[in-house]
């Protein structure tokens, strides 16, 4: 390129000088700059932004963004057990295909028609995670899970007319932090203690802490370290006889074997869609919703977009949102909380996913899970010093190791695993201390029963025993 | 007329609802079987699920084999026009700009998509390093002097001002007195209702006569309650709020914050900065304005950065450089951190993106996406006031705008009875999108168009074309107009009362099949229409 002549970029079709010359002409200006007449002198910015030299053709630009991948190394290079909220479960190639195609992938707010297909899709994914959590009425996915439970509980307060929630002293510190900022300063979040053999919900803890204060009860099933909340019917009905509702927070994937929520006394249910059909992304694939019955008193509690069905002139499925004057769009400072850009892509997601696994595949999936997992925990539990699954609950794709009698901290047993290309799980040790040496191992359909051999095996060498 | 119009019909399948297409039996993935060893080792492990808590039935899904799903999707997003295959101006505010494919290669690499968050830092110094060098790159753009990434999309991204806000005033023991939050009419939505979350009242300044936020207004509205400004510039007329610094003044004097909504910078990169204006906060949204692509309404990402007397209170982790051993790691040491609005670390797609969308255009590259988003917007408002019967651009018609303009079809209502919900659905006809605006419509009738940078001239030329023809339509053939769409996915939903009655909505198919059988016929149950 000639030093004097101007640059045109790939990105900017009108970036052709001529093509500038002639619009300026039809606006009827001389340059560019005139038309930023409105922004005052002293706030013109009067250098160049001091960014690095640009990369302009995309085969540099793929050469160096390929360059800055090459340094990580991901799950798929190590044998890994990764989970807390994050979890390695396949991702069907169907799933992909949907989310990459252009027409889902780069639309935006679209309307009822030229973007009908957005609509039936997300009421298509509503309705199916309907069936799995057997509530009427579910919401267009909110930012991840923990969205999905801090409005769940905000939604609480509204319905209640209360202001203090109760959630499980056993959570994903993330959450917890989530749930407490998104109530502050209106709404108090109490913990319930846990049950230091079980780790499920202190009753007589939660009973104390139920006061005509408290919108709800918040707990999930499975928790966050893997353990199913066996008595989730006492714990509903604990709620409501003190007029609280009962959140339950749920890993969709588990529901082709767990009990829908409802059956057990669930108000409202919310959960994370990561399991369906989302890549990790370093924790950046996320997608979180609510779900309820379709009452009045729920849905005018929604700050979150609801879709709906409608008949058309010509005899189609239409659809458009439901009840759209609650929302912050129409409301703005008198609105429920707030709705936006939120996670959308990942509903359609998870909708391609439950089609494709059906009602045997969700069955199944859950079972292999339970399967491997259980196998998983027995392996590890034979192991000298080794306490796993460290709580005497039933359990669902995670579960904790405990350390503590092998005299080797968590820290030295990941770093030692990972010497043997074994990302061996999480370190409970900074975030639940009094667990003290504890470590939250996640199996699911990925792993299979070599994988699980293999993380037995090294852990084995690791803390000096045998194994088989 | 200038451009062409297109001969277009949008794809119309007649698709069934996909529990329709269930047939018992099918499947459309396999799930691996359990190994025998395992089943002889574990026992019966559904047993240990007390009764209560188990599945027996398996949930109502479709039973589809794969290419039928794959089919019906594909179907789906044939009836969906996305941004890519059309001239997506209709979405203003929204910066619906090109989201080049090749990001979409970075982002699907197993190298990012299958990072565990809980990894070893030394196995993602990559996307370290990506999120560090996209901060510095924002720091550079805005002048604030640290981002993060949490915030999941513009409103959380406010929300998240609301919460830092509140943490700088706790932190002063001024949360308490400090309670009041002060934003205008033509700022986004969520700039007055985010804010409410965090227990704010939200005073609101209308417009005065020219357009602009009443600095008369805001002089009264400060006091020693006033915790904050939340304000968007230029707002969502496309004019550039030019005594933005006196407002900023104005709200400090008072001891309050000034947080910036830049959900429309995308005509100001390079050109003006939050830094001079003073604030002392400002989020970009990385699926608008840094061209990640929207999703059908996320995920997105704002990011948000801050002055340094801010910093503290920032979510963490954030994201540090070790200047001697030039590792990257999580900095979890930010003093009096509001702790996590987001899972993790925020939605690193768009991050990844951002960065190399940033990389390819370098500092002039910036400048000429701001340029040509604004030449391209004045543009298009003077063909369209020129060539379009019955629209107008209120306030300031002698001046020229930023990257969009919110116009008003009053005038073409008032003579035609056509609003301009009838011209929205019309427009699906010519292949194109169009959104009314964000309410309260002040504006009458409202239209808000936003060009970007990323349409040609004659790309332009068509939307106007097509305006152009439905304004006369209205004029000529009212009727044309009012029972639109004729050539798009599916006609017209006349009837309302299913989305606002609640005795007719269905959010879903179960509610539906309870309500319902056939083709809205209303079940004898006493619900129902």
């Amino acid at each position: 390129m000639n030093k004097d002549e101007k640059r045109v970029y790939p990105y900017i079709p009108n970036s052709v000088p001529e093509v500038q010359e002639e619009m300026l002409r039809a606006i009827g200006v001389e340059s560019l700059e005139e038309l930023y007449a409105l922004i005052p002198k002293e706030l013109m910015f009067q250098r160049e932004l001091r960014l690095p030299d640009p990369l302009l053709d995309e085969c540099s630009l793929d050469r160096h963004m390929q360059g800055l991948l090459e340094k990580n190394k991901s799950t798929r290079e190590f044998l890994s057990f990764l989970g807390g909220g994050c979890w390695p479960h396949y991702v069907p190639a169907i799933c992909d295909a949907i989310s990459q195609r252009s027409e889902f992938l780069t639309a935006y707010a679209g309307e009822p028609y030229e973007d009908h297909g957005r609509f039936q899709a997300l009421f298509e994914y509503a309705s199916m995670i309907a069936e799995l959590v057997e509530m009427d009425v579910v919401s267009v996915p909110t930012y991840d899970g923990s969205q999905a439970a801090a409005t769940a509980l905000r939604m609480a307060t509204r319905i209640t007319e209360r202001d203090v929630v109760l959630v499980p002293k056993l959570l994903n510190p993330d959450r917890r932090s989530i749930i407490a900022n998104y109530c502050d300063p209106e709404v108090e979040v109490l913990e319930v203690g846990f049950e230091p053999e079980t780790g499920l919900l202190d009753l007589k803890d939660l009973s104390r802490k139920l006061s005509g204060r408290v919108a709800a009860i918040y707990f999930e099933n499975p928790g966050y370290l893997g353990t199913i909340e066996t008595r989730a019917r006492e714990i509903a009905n604990l709620a409501h006889r003190a007029g609280a509702l009962c959140v339950v927070g749920v890993d969709p994937i588990s529901l082709g074997v767990l009990a829908p929520p409802p059956r057990y006394g669930a108000d409202i249910v919310c959960g994370e869609l990561q399991p369906l059909g989302v890549h990790m992304h370093f924790g950046g694939g996320r997608g979180g919703f609510v779900a309820t019955p379709d009452e009045e008193r729920f849905v005018a509690e929604y700050p979150l977009r609801l879709f709906g069905i409608a008949p058309t002139t010509d005899g189609a499925w239409g659809f458009g949102d439901v009840a759209w004057e609650r929302t912050s769009f129409a409301q703005r400072e008198n609105a429920k909380e707030f709705v936006g850009t939120m996670a959308a892509l990942w509903g359609i997601t998870a909708g391609v996913y439950l089609a494709l696994l059906g009602p045997r595949g969700i069955r199944e999936l859950g079972e292999l899970i339970m399967y491997r997992a259980a196998y998983a925990a027995k392996r590890l539990g034979e192991l000298p010093g080794i306490r796993c699954p460290r709580f005497d609950a039933p359990h669902f794709k995670e579960f904790v190791v405990d350390l503590n009698a092998t005299g080797r901290t968590t820290r030295e047993v990941l770093a030692e695993l990972k010497d043997r290309g074994i990302l061996g799980g999480i370190d409970l040790s900074g975030s639940f201390p009094k667990l003290g040496q504890a470590l939250l191992v996640c199996v699911t359909e990925v792993h299979t029963k070599g994988d699980i051999d293999r993380l037995a095996a090294g852990l084995a060498e690791i803390v000096g025993g045998g194994g088989r | 007329m200038k451009g062409k119009l297109r001969r277009f019909h949008q794809a119309r399948w007649d698709e069934p609802i996909i529990f329709q297409l269930s047939r018992p039996g099918e499947r459309g993935l396999l799930v691996p079987e359990v190994e025998e060893g395992i089943r002889g080792e574990v026992g019966d492990v559904l047993s240990r699920i007390p009764p209560e808590l188990r599945r027996e039935d398996p949930p109502a899904l479709p039973e589809m084999a794969q290419p039928r799903v794959y089919q019906h999707y594909l179907r789906l997003s044939q009836e969906n026009l996305g941004r890519d295959l059309n001239v997506d101006v209709g979405q203003g505010t929204c910066t619906m700009k090109y989201n080049p494919p090749v990001n979409e290669r970075f982002v699907s690499s197993p190298k990012l998509a299958d990072l565990h968050p809980l990894q070893d830092e030394d196995t993602v110094q990559g996307i370290l390093e990506i999120m560090h060098k996209l901060d510095l790159l924002l720091r550079e753009i805005s002048g604030m002097d640290r981002f993060t990434f949490q915030p999941g999309g513009g409103s959380h991204a406010i929300y998240t001002m609301a919460c830092m806000v509140r943490a700088y005033f706790a932190e002063r023991e001024e949360a308490e007195r400090r309670d009041e939050i002060i934003t205008t009419l033509f700022s986004h939505p969520s700039d007055a209702a985010a804010p409410r979350v965090k227990g704010y009242k939200v005073i609101m300044i209308y417009p005065d006569e020219e357009g602009f936020p009443d600095i008369e207004a805001l002089k009264e509205a400060v006091s020693e309650r006033t915790a904050a400004l939340f304000i968007t510039n230029p707002e969502d007329t496309g004019l550039f709020n030019p005594r933005v610094r006196e407002f900023t003044e104005i709200v400090h004097q008072a001891g309050g914050l000034c947080c910036y909504d830049q959900a429309n910078a995308n005509g100001i990169l390079g050109i003006t900065r939050a830094k001079e204006a003073g604030f002392d906060m400002c989020f970009f949204n990385l699926h608008k304005t840094f061209a990640s692509p929207h999703g059908c309404g996320g995920p997105g990402a704002g990011a948000l950065g801050v002055t340094a007397e801010l910093v503290p209170f920032l979510p963490v982790p954030l994201i540090s450089c070790d200047e001697k051993t030039k590792r990257y790691f999580l900095d979890w040491d930010v003093p009096n951190t509001i702790g996590k609005v987001k899972d993790f670390y925020g939605v690193i797609p768009a991050v990844v993106r951002a960065y190399a969308w940033i990389m390819t255009l370098g500092a002039e590259g910036l400048r000429e996406v701001a340029k040509v988003a604004v030449l391209n917007n004045n543009y298009l408002m003077r063909e369209i006031l020129r060539r379009v019967r019955g629209v107008r651009a209120p306030f300031h018609l002698e001046r020229h705008r930023l990257e969009q303009v919110r116009y008003s079809w009053e005038e073409l209502a008032r003579d035609t009875g056509i609003s301009t919900t009838d011209i929205q659905r019309r427009v699906a006809d010519f292949g194109a999108h169009y959104w009314t605006s964000h309410e309260p419509w002040v504006v009458p009738e409202p239209m808000t168009l936003e060009p970007t940078e990323s349409y040609s001239k004659e790309e332009l030329d068509e939307y106007i074309a097509i305006l152009e023809h439905i304004a006369r339509e209205a004029y000529e053939d009212p009727e044309t107009v009012k029972s639109a769409p004729h050539r798009s996915t599916v006609g017209k939903m006349a009837d309302h009362s299913y989305f606002d009655d609640p005795r007719k909505w269905a959010m879903t198919w179960r509610a539906y099949l309870r309500k319902y059988t056939g083709y809205f016929q209303p079940r004898e149950t006493g619900e129902g229409g």
